[in-house]
């Protein structure tokens, strides 16, 4: 770069050049407006009254707060109480509201099952599956089997209180581990699980004979307390309909078998006190809008 | 590089003083009268006019939808022009908008070069509109050079402050004209002069009042020169044949003073008709010579023409010696051929037929699109569920729009799922022929979630299409949303 500083004039347009050249091609000096410098002072002058504002500098434990004493945790602070206030016309409705009028009423059901949605992926989905389809031991809210009830009023009252939680009003009833603790033999069990296979007719695996009169003798004076002696459940005790083609643990021989040996007892945790109350609502009226509500 | 060269660059570096940035050249036009300042007159008040009067004109939509003509409704996400209404899903109109803004200044230009810029463009129609009140309070630039001298420094002061004045309520109510736009204007005016009216209108005002009175007033031809992309790109979009303020040098050259060529025509010398008296220059709002060709500067509007055109008549010459011409014609005027006028040629052809298209694929969509809609999102999670009786349910969140100003009754229907039974959930007792019917308020959304369910065996991995349909239940119009149904 030959940098000769010379102000030459270009032939061809007419206008000086800087002395700028780079291999034969010379730089015309088109000056920039003046008010066009004045503007990029001024964003100079901007950023330095922004540094005095704002929080800026780190510094090496803290940082520069700034004069006007903006903080971005206030601000999404803010935000959120502006949020809340948005919604507590919502909300005030919802707690007032009947967990059946809610559902009937086209606003607030859909504002419920919005904030339904969103407390449902903060604290359910973990177990139940984002989409509440659940998985082996966690039951699938969007099928319409349901251990301890299906109506907007049980399922409120499972998720205030839970299963098998700490919860004095939590819902008890445990599948005993019949063969663990001796109270059922080998063979016992094994007639026992042909004969609830067969209840909801799922196919015999092949080289077995399912001894089903057995099994319906063991069903009767062991299971028939709490299944029913049609094996249809009992949602007062979370004992699971057994003719259904919906196997919380599993429908296989092997799984069901394991079920009657070893016991069976998901927890499902209190939420009262945890949750508030229009939340519950919410969350009520979401897993019931699923689909399998009753 | 050697020492000599060295200590040259220290004696270049000296008088190394060229400036990178100059200070503003002072551009006072002169007033003009002619063809063309009475089409920019005319212009600047059928534009402005309708800048400022279009959101008070009203337009009946009914009981349930705003009766003016031209709004811009942000918060219920509604955009009313007349007789159409676009809805936030609809913004596609908008890009078919700026598509043909596009294509019309791209004929535009092929045709008669930056005709926008010089006539139509907001910039230079409130540019000659501050010029204007310029012009009314503080006299044209002869007067002021004058006042410069004679009138004492209060006259002046009270002139300036008068015009910043007069700029300033123009500028204010420029602003004010645009918020009308995005509420009911009346109201809003009642409101604005009560001093009642939202504090985002009154931040708007503000805005715009300073753009207008900063760009308008101030910054002018800088504008349209240092800011503005489109006088680049319309270079690049002109040719030889399209109709530019031209100066038509093969008629004007040799210039020289009106004795000096009226001599040398006399004696039979080479004469041109223009007497380089620079009005041409003095009318111009961007401060250019037109006389030195098309350029980077020039918007185009013709007032040089009138200048010109003034002169040549009192001279007792031609007019048209500056005029919209082509490049080509100057030069077959050099080498004596007969003008030539190409409105027809490749690019202008194809800008006009890309117009229509686009135009009337904007008019069929408009005019085929119906008053109501549906969309269907399929659960992604779960798929499907398997009920207790071994049946198979899908869920799908519906959306039904109703976009007449009155609620409609839908009946919703699904097919192609054997067996298939609707249900939806939430608070639908009303049943016609077998069909949940759902009400729709009058231009609204409405959405639910629909369960559909068969006990029909599925091919495993089953994904069968589904068509859902809502029924206007007294009118019959229908419209449909495609899906999917998944089995095991």
């Amino acid at each position: 770069m030959a940098d000769t500083h010379k102000h030459e004039v270009d032939a061809v347009t007419g206008i000086s050049t800087t002395g700028h050249e780079w291999d034969g091609i010379r730089e015309l000096n088109n000056p920039l407006p003046r008010w066009w410098l004045w503007v990029f002072y001024l964003t100079i002058l901007w950023s330095v009254l922004y540094w005095i504002a704002y929080p800026a500098w780190p510094l090496v434990t803290s940082y520069t707060y700034g004069v006007l004493g903006w903080k971005s945790r206030e601000a999404i602070q803010t935000d959120l109480a502006d949020l809340r206030a948005q919604r507590a016309a919502f909300g005030d409705k919802l707690a007032a509201a009947s967990l059946e009028e809610i559902e009937q009423t086209p606003e607030l059901l859909a504002f419920a099952r919005a904030q339904g949605r969103a407390a449902f992926g903060d604290n359910c989905a973990p177990c139940h599956g984002a989409g509440g389809a659940g998985a082996k031991g966690y039951p699938n809210l969007n099928d319409d089997d349901w251990l301890w009830g299906g109506s907007l009023e049980q399922i409120q009252q499972t998720i205030l209180h839970g299963a098998r939680s700490a919860d004095a009003e939590a819902h008890v009833g445990d599948m005993p581990a019949f063969g663990r603790d001796g109270m059922l033999q080998r063979p016992e069990i094994v007639a026992a699980a042909d004969y609830v296979r067969s209840l909801s007719n799922l196919a015999v695996p092949a080289g077995v004979t399912p001894d089903l009169a057995k099994g319906k003798e063991v069903f009767e004076a062991n299971c028939a307390a709490c299944h029913g002696a049609d094996g249809k459940g009992n949602p007062e005790l979370g004992a699971p309909n057994l003719t259904d083609g919906i196997w919380l643990f599993g429908s296989d021989r092997d799984s069901v078998i394991a079920s009657i040996t070893n016991g069976r007892a998901g927890l499902m945790p209190a939420w009262s006190g945890r949750l508030d109350p229009t939340t519950i609502k919410a969350l009520t009226v979401y897993v019931h809008s699923l689909g399998g509500g009753k | 590089m050697n020492v000599a060269t060295k200590s040259e660059n220290f004696a270049a570096d000296a008088d190394d003083d060229l400036p990178l940035y100059e200070a503003r050249r002072k551009i006072y036009p002169i007033a003009v009268r002619g063809t063309f300042r009475r089409i920019k007159w005319t212009l600047l008040l059928v534009t402005l006019g309708i800048y400022y009067l279009l959101p008070f004109v009203r337009w009946d939509r009914g009981p349930n939808a705003p009766s003016q003509a031209v709004l811009v409704d942000l918060v219920n996400g509604r955009f009313y022009f007349f007789f159409i209404e676009i809805w936030p899903q609809e913004i596609y109109y908008v890009t078919g908008l700026l598509i043909l803004a596009a294509l019309v200044l791209f004929l535009m230009n092929a045709v008669a070069g930056r005709i926008w810029c010089g006539y139509l463009c907001p910039q230079t129609v409130w540019t000659d509109l501050f010029q204007v009140i310029e012009r009314l309070v503080e006299g044209d630039p002869r007067q002021r050079r004058e006042k410069l001298k004679n009138a004492s420094r209060v006259q002046r002061a009270f002139e300036a402050a008068a015009k910043h004045f007069l700029w300033l309520m123009v500028a204010w109510w420029t602003g004010g004209a645009w918020v009308l736009y995005f509420a009911d204007a009346p109201t809003l005016t009642m409101q604005l002069l009560k001093g009642e009216g939202p504090m985002v209108a009154y931040l708007w005002i503000g805005i715009l009042t300073f753009t207008t009175y900063v760009l308008a007033g101030h910054l002018r031809e800088q504008v349209c020169t240092y800011m503005c992309p489109w006088p680049r790109i319309q270079a690049a979009l002109t040719d030889e044949y399209a109709f530019n303020v031209t100066y038509r040098y093969d008629r004007g050259e040799p210039r020289g003073s009106l004795k000096k060529t009226e001599a040398l025509k006399l004696e039979g010398l080479p004469a041109g008709d223009c007497i380089d008296c620079r009005q041409c220059v003095a009318a111009c709002p961007t401060g250019v010579d037109i006389r030195l060709g098309s350029q980077l500067a020039c918007i185009q509007c013709g007032l040089c023409i009138d200048a010109c055109d003034t002169v040549m008549e009192k001279i007792g010459r031609p007019t048209r010696l500056i005029a919209y011409d082509t490049e080509m014609n100057v030069q077959r005027r050099i080498k004596g051929l007969p003008p030539v006028t190409k409105v027809f040629r490749a690019r202008t052809v194809l800008y006009a037929a890309l117009i229509a298209v686009v135009g009337g694929i904007m008019v069929a969509a408009l005019a085929m699109r119906g008053s109501e809609g549906l969309s269907a999102i399929h659960d992604r999670n779960p798929l499907f569920v398997q009920l207790s009786d071994g049946s198979i349910r899908n869920a799908y969140t519906l959306r039904i729009v109703n976009k007449q100003p009155m609620p409609r009754r839908f009946a919703l229907s699904v097919e192609g799922v054997p067996e298939a039974q609707l249900e939806v959930v939430g608070g639908l007792s009303e049943v016609e022929n077998g069909r949940p019917v759902v009400e729709v308020g009058p231009d609204q959304t409405y959405e639910l979630r629909a369960l559909v369910s068969t006990h029909a065996k599925l091919p495993l991995g089953a994904s069968l299409p589904v068509t859902f349909k809502i029924t206007d239940v007294a009118g019959g119009e229908t419209s449909i949303a495609p899906d999917h149904f998944k089995g095991p």
